[in-house]
């Protein structure tokens, strides 16, 4: 298991956090280079959809970023996401994918360090957890 | 015109579909008139035997409802297959899983010991569970191996239509014979539903901007008659469902629960729902949200009720 990598998925906003990861590359921080980056207009624009086609895909891990409450660029797109990724995450649980695969999270444009901090715990997390694998079978119960 | 050869098979499904096809009424007669029944174990006399006999592609079309659990399902689906020239999966069972699909929140094992150990009205001091093989002085009997996982049609065999409903209403139902008599089929892997969009736009309950501070359980309250009930805070997935079935439910003041599956373009059905009833709620605030949400107490069974097998995550990932 040591020399698993996990593939994670992660939802940027055009506004805030991808700018955030770009500064967080130009100030030449160091980030773990499992994150796969998307960029989204805002986070509002995230579709829970988008989240499980990623996991069906083979990502081990989801992250999706916006810009903090109160500063998206589109006024409401960060609430609407924070509501909508909160039920989807009661929704995963109960699909038996572990808490620390998806979160959702804010960053500012000026936030690169916040954002290596964000994807540094996150790959660590995901890592504990292994891989994730897509449409699983449990165990066969009856022989 | 040689008449059409037509069989209807049930697998993982509740008898419904089988009832729904007989609520065309009179048509029943233009059917008869064009097409001969060779297989359909709710109605004739035909034996799993006769259809393993008959010639490769010698049936014209199987309507096959149920979903895909067990080992018998699963041959009947590859069988039915190859002795069909067109394969529908009919009803929402054998297009998207359905009520039995809510079985992969769980496995086989969790199951069977529910269903043959744990419930309070179940006496069964032997502990025993449903064996596949088992022997008498007579010889080996076998039941069919329950799955871990339900499936639907097209997860199994190739399918060339679907129709879909819980169970279908006469309309699509219809649709789909009257395409089959007269020949004039849609382009392969269409979905047979009169026209529509989604659920809403057949609803004729007042429709405002939706805003939602608490979610309820249908026996909680008395919906207003004329208003929309999501805005009323049932969980309707009238939103994110295929219309065609005319908005039966939410005209008779119960919210849809989603039976015809996703609206065309979408795959996922379950994710929209959950989408777009978190979107509505009336508030900012991360706890408060918390609290409303608390009202929605099964949030994955509500929103994948009939499309769990079908949908991205197709089964929960449970111990085994
Ligand atoms: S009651 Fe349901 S189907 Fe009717 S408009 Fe409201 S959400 Fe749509
Ligand atoms: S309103 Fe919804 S649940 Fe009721 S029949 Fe129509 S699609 Fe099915
Ligand atoms: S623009 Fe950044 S979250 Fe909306």
């Amino acid at each position: 298991m040591t020399d698993f990598e996990p593939k994670i998925v992660a939802f940027l906003c055009n506004w805030c956090s991808y700018r955030g990861a770009d500064l967080a590359g130009t100030s030449r921080i160091k980030c773990a280079a499992n994150v796969r980056a998307i960029r989204v207009m805002c986070s509002g624009r995230v579709e829970p959809a988008f989240i499980l086609r990623a996991f069906e895909l083979g990502a081990d891990g989801v992250l999706v970023l916006g810009c903090h409450p109160g500063d998206c660029h589109y006024a409401e797109g960060n609430y609407k996401a924070l509501r909508r990724m909160t039920l989807l995450k009661r929704a995963l649980a109960q699909l038996g994918i572990e808490e620390d695969r998806f979160r959702l999270d804010w960053v500012s444009a000026s936030e690169g360090d916040r954002f290596s901090h964000i994807v540094n715990e996150m790959t660590e997390k995901v890592r504990e957890l292994g891989p994730y694998k897509p449409r699983e079978e449990a165990r066969v119960a009856q022989a | 015109m040689p008449k059409l050869k037509v069989a209807l098979y049930w697998a993982a499904s509740c008898g419904g579909c089988e009832i729904a096809t007989l609520a065309i009424g009179e048509r029943i007669l233009q059917l008869a008139e064009a097409a001969d029944i060779v297989f359909w174990p709710v109605a004739i006399d035909a034996k799993y035997k006769d259809v393993e006999e008959m010639e490769d592609g010698s049936i014209d079309a199987c309507l096959f409802n149920g979903a895909v659990r067990n080992s018998e399902n699963e041959h009947m689906a590859r069988l039915l297959r190859q002795k069909s020239k067109i394969l529908i999966a009919y009803g929402s069972c054998a297009y998207e899983g359905c009520i039995p699909g809510l079985a992969n929140f769980f496995n086989a094992r969790a199951i069977l010991e529910c269903a043959f150990l744990e419930t309070a009205s179940t006496d069964n001091g032997g502990k025993t569970l449903p064996q596949p093989k088992f022997n008498v002085p007579e010889g080996e009997l076998d039941l069919p191996v329950l799955y871990d996982t339900v499936k639907t049609l097209a997860q199994v065999v190739d399918v060339d239509y679907s129709v879909p409903g819980c169970p279908p209403e006469e309309s699509a139902t219809w649709m789909a014979l009257e395409a089959l008599i007269s020949g004039k089929l849609p382009p392969r892997g269409a979905v047979i539903a009169p026209p529509a969009t989604a659920v809403c736009n057949d609803c004729p309950r007042i429709k405002n901007e939706k805003k939602v501070r608490a979610f309820h359980r249908t026996y909680e309250i008395v919906p207003d008659p004329d208003k929309c009930l999501l805005e009323q805070g049932l969980l309707c997935c009238g939103v994110g469902t295929r219309g065609g079935c005319g908005a039966l439910c939410p005209r008779a003041g119960m919210p849809c629960t989603g039976c015809y599956g996703p609206v065309e373009g979408v795959r996922d059905q379950g994710s929209h729902l959950l989408s777009a009833w978190a979107s509505i709620i009336d508030s900012n605030d991360p706890d408060e949200i918390k609290n409303i949400l608390d009202g929605i107490v099964d949030p994955a069974g509500s929103a994948y009720r009939y499309s769990l097998p079908a949908s991205m995550i197709n089964r929960a990932r449970v111990k085994p």
